[in-house]
């Protein structure tokens, strides 16, 4: 063993023991980033092909449920994780350049958005809750003759917005993951695969909301 | 019945017609079950290794031509099994115009059938041959389903909408009648016997097992019962469009649509009134009776409000008259 | 290379088997082989589980009316089919067999992410034990497909429990396929181009897209019962508005393609099979790998066939049926290529062979009785009775189990180091053959007469043929147990196996030994022919 940085450079210590090299390793986390989207675009389009069932059988029903929902915070949340993209974007260009501060710093913005597009979601969910518009026992509905059908899209928004959700809560715990690695200096120029691939995922997250944002609270609400 | 047949009886045109269908798809079938039994058994036998230090045999990598041919062939005999299949599955799904309704309903576990002069019968159907019979299902729970092996046909009772088939009966016998959609506990015990019988036989059952009111009377009955009479009872009056020559003829709704009135279109605007506004009337007028009425009185109703249409009141009016007769 | 007969070695080399020992190497195991075993195990459990649901059911329909209550069958049937479906069928291959193979045959040293792959393990079991705890809390009574709204409105059994075990296994599912298709993609020995890849890869490659597109639907199917069972919002309740046959598209537009999933696998074995047996390359090598991805293709388009009577518009009904048909073309043409593989081969009948025998015929009456179901008027008569039920278990059983049980016999040296018992081995082949034959011919029969499906009673007409197939079932059974007895001899107490006692092609053969080591080669292989050639020079090792 002659050079230690030859060594290192070999055999990066990131580099797992069955992968041949850094660039297949990376590829395969890429690819299998990819593929995992795909089954969450297959997820989320199961509810996507509901609300489109539904919508087209009731689409009265429809059109007297989109007033309730509060298109303001609807779109203050889309601004957020527009914003949030961008952070997420220019946290892996951090990490890119190898600026452990500007990675963090971005990593933190990206988490802080996370929690307040979470936030204006409670207070939308808390608002229907005071209506009664979520479904079960409780549920009322202003008009009457639409109530079967008004309860089954609220139940569809909510099964949509709600899985969402989730995926932001699971996304905002591997933000904070990565803000601890970053912090522990896990990461380099030459190697923050962690960091790119959440970033995928939380694109992806976003972009699932700019799919429902239009569909659940644009579309119907002027009528 | 003995008991080593392989078809359960033919009691109707279609039965007949399925049984050739399935004769074809056995035959190509055994066929094909047959050629690659004797081929693979030939080629295991004949080329067989004789000793273990044999020489591998020369690859042979494929051939396009022959991959091709046995696509293609099989292929063209799948396509006479779908062409064929369609086109009788068409044919047993629409019915022709002048059938003999039955209504059955189906529920958690039983059948219960109901014919136009207003005779009743749990678990039981009776038919006559020669003649169409249209079998209309409804369900008052969860998903079933009517199957009549006799006659080749299922279809399942769906809650929340209509569904129909029909047939005509050509066999004189007693035949199962079996649910054939996993529906609960009792589900095997939801069976019963579908009766064909030869027309004169028939009408002395009808006249025999008559109940008095008819169905189309007792939708009337029911019609006063609910109130629907003081809105949509004789020409339009304002408040609601008259009922009068509705049944099977084309209605304009108000958001501009134009839908037949049938069947489902009288059960959902019972139940659900404010679905379908017929052009120039209000919404929230009409009570909604989601819940309050039975699929048995619903099917009575219907078929009251069919008899207030020209075209179809005849066959109704036939029916008693023949009744009568007796 | 020695060109002299191969000789097993006299003592034993460090190998993934015995490179550690202690539960903890194992249950937090890296190692593809280690993780196919612990699946292996496992899903082995679960077979007899569900095996012993069936057990009860045959014995209940051996009198017309019955032997134990209504609601107990209906229990019966229903776990059976859970777990025979999503915890058997879906993972046995892939998570067995392609878990400890695909690796070894493209030549790498394990798959893309070796820790998804644990971690899809246990949430298999998780899975696992979900639907163990609503067989315990009392059982579901919905039927395996869940139907709406008796599924979410009216069955009072655990239907939230057994849900919630589909939707876990479901994610182990994604996960396998998803780390086959980045491994398959990213991780080929130099040399291994796609066209020279193992059909036994391709074919797990297609089961993968499946696994990766379809699996996603029913989860969020079962997320939507599950939700629709607390709250009654109505998504699947007519009562309320609801569509019930909106659940029966959602469950079949997954369920349909499972089915490939479950076979496609099986057709990959039978593949190597016969290629190794005929000592020749599979005819129509091309032809056989794209036929793969077509199956995998044409599978998402045909779900509505299972709704021909369920109130689905007569031309959708139309479409659905005509690319039934179609998808049936892909298959058969494997069934022609793997017979053409025997013309002038040199043909051997140990086990796995008899195995692959096994599977052409009976995968050959499943795959023509499921033409009858495609064709719409005949489905009609034969949708809901044991018709279907013979039709699914012949591609199920005679194709996929009796694929299963050829791999895991010809693997077994590869696996363990050890032959198994060939006349023991043969003559279990040989039952499960007839009793397979036994129970299900008679449901093709008793289901053309009429006998709905899910009856814990029946009409006394159909009893013969009722009794002759739980005769059969208990032929079958026996099948069943002979191997695991010597099986489980033979891995600890049989004799060593020499790195190649096929003469085999393939790098798992070829170049590594048996056992394998724990990175599976000792010298990274290169490429340098086509899959099959047997025609040249067969490496049967050092070891």
């Amino acid at each position: 063993m002659a050079d230690i940085d030859a060594t290192l450079a070999a055999h990066p210590p990131q580099l797992k023991h069955h992968f041949d090299d850094t660039e297949q390793q990376l590829e395969s986390s890429t690819l299998g980033m990819w593929v995992f989207l795909l089954t969450e675009v297959m997820f989320f389009g199961g509810m996507f092909g509901g609300y489109t069932v539904y919508r087209n059988m009731y689409p009265d029903a429809f059109a007297s449920t989109s007033h309730f929902m509060n298109v303001t915070m609807g779109g203050f949340n889309t601004g957020v994780l527009i914003c949030s993209s961008l952070t997420m974007a220019l946290a892996v260009r951090a990490a890119q350049l190898g600026s452990k501060k500007t990675l963090i710093l971005f990593l933190i913005f990206t988490l802080i958005l996370g929690f307040v597009f979470l936030v204006v979601k409670y207070f939308e969910y808390h608002e229907k809750w005071v209506d009664h518009h979520i479904p079960g026992p409780g549920f009322r509905y202003e008009e009457t003759r639409y109530f079967h059908q008004a309860q089954i899209l609220f139940f569809l928004y909510f099964a949509m917005t709600g899985m969402h959700a989730i995926h932001m809560i699971v996304g905002a715990g591997l933000l904070t993951t990565l803000i601890v690695m970053a912090a522990r200096n896990k990461f380099s120029a030459l190697w923050y695969t962690p960091v790119e691939m959440i970033g995928l995922y939380w694109h992806f997250v976003d972009i699932v909301w700019i799919f429902l944002f239009p569909l659940l609270y644009l579309i119907g609400h002027t009528k | 019945m003995p008991t080593l047949s392989l078809v359960p009886p033919r009691a109707s045109t279609g039965a007949g017609q399925v049984d050739a269908l399935y004769g074809y798809l056995l035959v190509v079938g055994i066929a094909m079950t047959v050629l690659i039994f004797v081929v693979v058994v030939f080629f295991a036998l004949k080329y067989r290794r004789k000793s273990p230090d044999e020489p591998p045999p020369k690859p042979i990598h494929g051939s396009i031509p022959l991959e091709l041919t046995w696509s293609v062939i099989p292929f063209l005999f799948m396509l006479v099994m779908f062409a064929w299949g369609t086109k009788l599955y068409f044919d047993n799904y629409t019915p022709p115009r002048d059938t003999l309704d039955i209504y059955v309903v189906g529920k958690q576990w039983m059948w219960k059938v109901q014919y136009p002069d207003g005779q009743r019968e749990i678990n039981e159907l009776h038919v006559p041959t020669g003649r169409a019979v249209k079998i209309t299902l409804a369900s008052e729970d969860v998903i079933h389903s009517f199957f009549l092996p006799a006659f080749r046909l299922k279809h399942d009772v769906v809650p929340g909408s209509y569904q129909t088939f029909w047939f005509q009966a050509t066999l004189p016998g007693r035949y199962h009648i079996f649910c054939a959609e996993y529906c609960g506990t009792n589900h095997s015990r939801m069976i019963g016997w579908v009766t064909v019988m030869e027309p004169v036989a028939y009408q002395n059952w009808l006249a025999g097992s008559a109940t008095g009111a008819s169905m189309a009377e007792q939708g009337q009955k029911l019609f006063d019962q609910f109130g629907c009479v003081t809105c949509h009872v004789t020409d339009s009056q304002g408040r609601c469009p008259s009922l009068r020559n509705v049944f099977g003829n084309p209605v304009q709704l108000e958001d501009g649509r134009t839908v037949v009135a049938n069947e489902a279109y009288i059960r959902e605007s019972i139940l659900n009134p404010n679905a379908k506004i017929v052009k120039g009337y209000k919404h929230d007028v009409m009570p909604v009776f989601q819940g309050q009425i039975s699929e048995d009185n619903l099917l009575q109703l219907i078929v009251y409000i069919k008899s207030l249409s020209a075209s179809t009141a005849a066959p109704a009016k036939a029916a008693a008259t023949q009744v009568q007769k007796q | 290379m020695s060109t002299t007969l191969p000789h097993a070695p006299t003592e034993e080399r460090v190998n993934y088997l015995n490179a550690d020992y202690g539960w903890q190497s194992w249950l937090f195991t890296t190692d593809h082989k280690r993780i196919a075993l612990l699946y292996l195990f496992s899903i082995t459990a679960f077979f007899f589980v569900g095996g012993a649901f069936a057990v009860g059911m045959r014995l209940n329909l051996l009198r017309p009316d019955g032997l134990f209550q209504h609601d107990t069958y209906n229990k019966l049937f229903t776990m059976h089919g859970i777990i025979m479906v999503f915890f058997f069928l879906v993972p046995s291959i892939p998570a067995t067999l392609g878990n400890f193979l695909v690796p070894l045959m493209i030549g790498a040293r394990d798959l893309a992410f070796p820790r998804i792959n644990l971690l899809s393990w246990y949430i298999y079991i998780v899975g696992g034990v979900f639907a163990l705890t609503a067989i315990v809390r009392g059982g579901v009574d919905t039927g395996w497909t869940f139907y709406a709204p008796f599924s979410s409105t009216y069955s009072n059994t655990h239907v939230i429990l057994a849900a919630i075990g589909v939707f876990v296994s479901g994610f182990s599912s994604i996960l396998t396929g998803l780390n086959f298709i980045v491994t398959i993609h990213k991780m080929r020995a130099p040399g291994m181009t796609w066209g020279r890849l193992p059909l036994f890869v391709w074919a797990h490659y297609a089961t993968s897209l499946i696994q990766v597109l379809g699996t996603p639907v029913i989860a969020i199917t079962i997320v939507l019962l599950g939700l629709e069972r607390i709250l009654h919002a109505g998504i699947f309740d007519p009562a309320l508005g609801g569509d019930p046959v909106l659940f029966q598209h959602l469950f079949w537009f997954y369920s349909h393609p499972a089915v490939y999933i479950m076979i496609l696998p099986g057709m990959g074995v039978i593949s190597e099979i016969i290629a190794c047996f005929s000592r020749k390359a599979i005819f129509g090598y091309g032809f056989v790998a794209f036929s793969s991805v077509a199956i995998a293709v044409l599978g998402f388009l045909v779900w509505g066939h299972h709704l021909f009577v369920a109130g689905q518009s007569m031309y959708a009904s139309m479409v659905f049926s005509f690319i039934s048909f179609l998808v049936a073309v892909p298959s058969a043409i494997k069934v022609f290529n793997w017979t053409a593989t025997m013309y002038r081969g040199s043909i051997s009948f140990e086990t796995p062979m008899l195995y692959a025998f096994g599977f052409i015929g009976l995968f050959t009456i499943g795959g023509l009785t499921g033409l009858f179901l495609a064709t719409m008027a005949i489905d009609v008569h034969l949708t809901d009775t044991y018709f279907v039920i013979a039709h699914f278990h012949y591609v199920m059983v005679g194709g996929m189990v009796l694929a299963f049980l050829g791999g895991i016999h010809f693997w077994f040296p590869k696996i363990t180091g050890r032959m198994y018992p060939e006349n023991w081995a043969r003559i279990a082949a040989i039952i499960v053959f007839v009793g397979f034959n036994l129970t299900f011919f008679p449901q093709f029969i008793v289901g053309y007469l009429g006998m709905p499906r899910r009856y814990a009673t029946y009409a006394e007409e159909f009893q013969v043929l009722n009794v002759l197939s739980t005769a059969g079932a208990s032929i079958l059974g026996l099948g069943y147990l002979i191997p695991m007895i010597y099986l489980a001899w033979a891995w600890r107490k049989g004799p060593r196996a020499p790195q190649n006692p096929w003469h085999a092609k393939g790098l798992e053969w070829e170049n590594s030994p048996s056992p394998p080591p724990t990175f599976n080669f000792d010298e990274q292989p290169i490429v340098t022919e086509e899959a099959y050639n047997y025609a040249g020079e067969v490496q049967v090792g050092r070891h």
